[in-house]
């Protein structure tokens, strides 16, 4: 039997170079490997910036495709066709309400929560790691997730024919544990925290010649989120924000955000401009908020308690480099406790219409309170990421928001509860009030 | 009294490819210049320029973080497991 599909013969030309050690620059082939054999620090993929700058245009990239495809060159994969789902170009939404609400004058909302094909940013990360896992020659793909990774690799690596066996903390939120079980793939969920499900992974990691997509994929899948800040920096009409604030679980998103910005202005795309990277946490799982307000310059893990589950890792692996960028920007990295966290999903859907998860509601909280702090100019145009769907966590907001006014299908009993439901309306304004 | 230890893949090279090792020592620290006897160069590897643990590994006895012990004081008993994890994965 013949293929449906038959993997083309690459005429692409890529651009990516070696693999580099963040810790003393030793070079590494192109492999699937993710530490430095010496220090055990990360790699880095590295380009080749001037065929980058000869091969794009500003109009060569909104020529598209309409996902994270457009910047194909900035992204480490080989294949002339890439596995593209629709992954990216998700809104980039200039906010009224809720920068009113808080007294800010630039504001846009980078919406990721309605990202392709499974709601959060993952998919970005997972669409450049699968593509790369095939080139590679994998054949299992398999990560350590807090639930969203799961999701996108189980729904990509179904639409990629790839077999799929992903590692949970077994107390997740439902949806995201169903969101992952439907694409069918093998789930272990393991009775611990998820930097117990990491260090499960890292030690079964080589021994399959599976592809995990962040552990020995690592390099290139983190790659994938700087198409938040490609995407961010062409929707601003090729121009830089002044401040942004984005969730910190590993660090990795925030640190790649600030190299998709660099590169934009290394290729001639966009003038240098210092933006300011300004990181949100949950009390509940705060590292490297800590380790901010301390002075220190290494993260000391801690064991995660709080409802933001997607971003509570205890033992951040990009910390000191998130650490590091909030600091040579002059940003700020916050905590919000769990309280806070649901005000700020409330606040989100209230004002902008956007349900968010627990990350976003951390985000938004965190915005809240460096606003109230006098650390965000209200001149400045400020992005803020929302990498995450509510739909997702509704454990966490139930309880929380209101009821249905149950009634009978007839006329009166719609005026009986349209009027209930005015004066209780009327009532939390006089609480309000007082 | 017999401790056991897991490599991981990049340090394999100074342990004759072996994935598990037994060896001594009454707490962490005793124990990396324990295997260092065994095994010479590998403390390089396992510890920086001031003989601390490097930061980008993490030292697990028994499943539990030695940073949530006590460090590289953190005592030793007869069958007790260290693991050696590189630090950089996940998120």
């Amino acid at each position: 039997m013949t293929q449906a599909t038959q993997t083309k013969t690459s005429t692409f030309t890529p651009t990516f170079t070696s693999l580099v050690s963040k810790e003393g620059g030793k070079e590494y082939p192109l492999k699937a490997m993710n530490i430095c054999e010496e220090t055990f620090a990360p790699l880095e993929v590295a380009y080749d910036y001037d065929a980058i700058r000869s091969r794009v245009s500003r109009e060569s990239i909104q020529a598209g495709p309409n996902s994270i495809w457009r910047y194909r060159a900035f992204l480490p994969v080989a294949s002339e066709n890439p596995i593209d789902v629709g992954t990216g170009m998700t809104p980039l939404v200039k906010s009224h309400r809720l920068a009113r609400r808080l007294g800010l004058k630039n504001l846009y909302i980078k919406n990721d929560a309605v990202n392709m094909p499974t709601l959060s940013f993952k998919d970005r990360v997972v669409s450049v790691a699968l593509t790369r896992a095939k080139e590679l020659g994998f054949s299992t793909v398999s990560c350590a997730s807090t639930g969203n990774l799961a999701n996108s690799t189980a729904a990509i690596a179904a639409y990629a024919g790839l077999d799929c066996c992903v590692f949970i903390p077994a107390d997740l939120e439902a949806g995201k544990i169903l969101g992952t079980l439907i694409y069918n793939p093998t789930v272990m969920a393991v009775k611990g925290n998820y930097d117990q499900v990491n260090r499960l992974c890292s030690e079964v990691g080589n021994t399959y010649g599976w592809g995990f997509v962040n552990i020995n994929l690592r390099p290139y899948y983190s790659e994938g989120s700087k198409t938040l800040g490609f995407e961010v920096a062409e929707q601003l009409g090729w121009k830089l924000p002044d401040h942004i604030v984005a969730p910190l679980a590993s660090g990795s998103l925030f640190t790649k955000i600030y190299k998709g910005f660099q590169e934009f202005v290394k290729v001639g795309l966009v003038q240098d401009k210092n933006v300011r990277f300004s990181g949100a946490q949950a009390e509940g799982c705060s590292p490297i908020a800590t380790a901010f307000k301390e002075g220190r310059d290494f993260v000391t893990p801690v064991k995660p308690n709080t409802i933001a589950k997607s971003i509570a890792i205890g033992n951040p692996a990009d910390g000191i480099y998130a650490l590091e960028v909030a600091r040579k920007t002059g940003g700020n990295i916050e905590s919000v406790n769990d309280a806070e966290i649901v005000d700020g999903i409330k606040l989100l859907a209230e004002t902008e219409g956007i349900f968010t998860e627990t990350a976003g509601g951390t985000t938004i909280a965190v915005l809240q309170k460096l606003v109230a702090a006098g650390k965000i100019d209200p001149e400045e145009t400020t992005v803020v990421y929302i990498t995450g769907n509510g739909l997702k966590t509704q454990e966490a907001v139930q309880g929380y928001i209101g009821e249905p006014l149950i009634i009978e299908p007839k006329l009166d009993s719609f005026e009986r509860a349209l009027e209930r439901s005015r004066t209780l309306e009327r009532l939390e304004w006089q609480q309000v009030l007082v | 009294m017999a401790v056991k230890v897991l490599v991981p893949t990049p340090l394999q090279k100074y342990t004759n490819n072996q994935a598990t090792i037994e060896c001594t020592g009454g707490n962490v620290s005793q124990l990396i210049d324990e295997l260092e006897k065994n095994f010479p160069g590998i403390k390089d590897r396992l510890c920086d320029e001031e003989g601390k643990p490097r930061r980008f590994l993490n030292f697990y006895v028994n499943s539990e973080d030695i940073r949530f012990l006590q460090g590289t004081e953190t005592t030793l008993a007869d069958g007790d497991e260290v693991s050696i994890v590189p630090a950089v994965a996940g998120g």
